[in-house]
């Protein structure tokens, strides 16, 4: 039975994979990522990984690409044409690169003599990767991890919000609401308006 | 099912990932490869903390996953910052940086 849930969810996130990089547009690249993704949490069921599977659910399925739905939204994901990558030999010489690095890790991992791999794996207790465990772990062996993971979720959090804020300074207060983001977005999108470089990133209000 | 299954799950979907970074020049969908690629190193922790017995490689896999929320956050910012100044959104044609 295990068997037919690994070949199930093994296609499945193969799939979603080759889906988000064959499709050319970036919004149902995010959808194949998603079957990818949950595919990926069934495969942590079927090794026992309770915790990380709904942790996989809930944040990348659910926070991540939601996050990533609304910004193809905005940005308007534009339609990638195929001839992607310059010239078609640079293409294939990726796919041949592709093709070369699976088959390098296949050698180095099976090759390798590690006396887990023929097995089915160690025997587990009862209670093995459930949210106790887990949580046990991250508060005692793991905390140093812990903390700095929250460390790190600050900075990116803060970092983001600088990042995609406006840059022409905020004088008006009502610039910080969205609407009226979207509706100066718009309007200096038909006009033409100043067009902008990298420089003037962050620099002083343009007047 | 053996382990080796699923490090060869990984190894492919680690492949696909590293293959569509290079083909692909849109960055939304570079950062969707990049995620590709961080899932199959998760898979293959928690793949080797099943075969040991062990969960020190889940722990593992949650801060990985913490680790790809922030760069998350971090690229899409970014290319909503590119958006903003009306520049292409191709990494070919983004080439400022190159001085």
């Amino acid at each position: 039975m295990a068997e037919v849930f690994f070949f199930l969810a093994a296609i499945g996130a193969l799939a979603g994979a080759i889906g988000t990089v064959a499709l050319r547009n970036p919004f149902y690249s995010v959808l194949a990522l998603v079957c990818h993704l949950l595919s990926l949490a069934a495969l942590f069921l079927l090794l026992r990984a309770e915790f990380v599977a709904a942790a996989q659910v809930i944040v990348y399925v659910g926070a991540v690409m939601v996050l990533y739905l609304f910004v193809v939204a905005y940005v308007g994901g534009a339609e990638d044409p195929i001839r992607s990558a310059g010239s078609p030999s640079l293409r294939w010489a990726s796919a041949l690169f592709a093709v070369a690095l699976f088959a390098e890790l296949s050698i180095a991992v099976l090759g390798t003599g590690l006396t887990v791999l023929g097995e089915e794996g160690a025997g587990y207790f009862a209670g093995f990767g459930t949210p106790a465990q887990i949580g046990q772990l991250l508060l005692t062996d793991f905390l140093l991890a812990f903390e700095v993971a929250s460390i790190l979720l600050l900075i990116a959090a803060v970092g983001a919000v600088i990042l995609a804020r406006r840059r022409t300074g905020l004088e008006d207060p009502r610039e910080i609401s969205v609407a009226d983001l979207m509706r100066t977005g718009s309007r200096d999108r038909t006009t033409g308006g100043e067009a902008g470089t990298m420089i003037e990133a962050g620099g002083p209000p343009q007047r | 099912m053996s382990v080796e299954w699923y490090l060869v799950v990984s190894a492919l979907v680690f492949a696909i990932g590293a293959g569509g970074i290079l083909v692909r020049r849109n960055p939304l969908v570079i950062l969707l490869c990049l995620e590709l690629m961080l899932n199959a190193g998760n898979l293959a922790l928690v793949a080797f903390a099943r075969a040991h017995g062990n969960q020190d490689g889940q722990i593992f896999a949650l801060i990985v996953m913490v680790v790809a929320a922030c760069e998350v956050a971090i690229g899409l910012g970014l290319i909503v910052a590119i958006y903003r100044r009306k520049l292409p959104i191709d990494v070919d044609e983004l080439r400022e940086l190159q001085g």
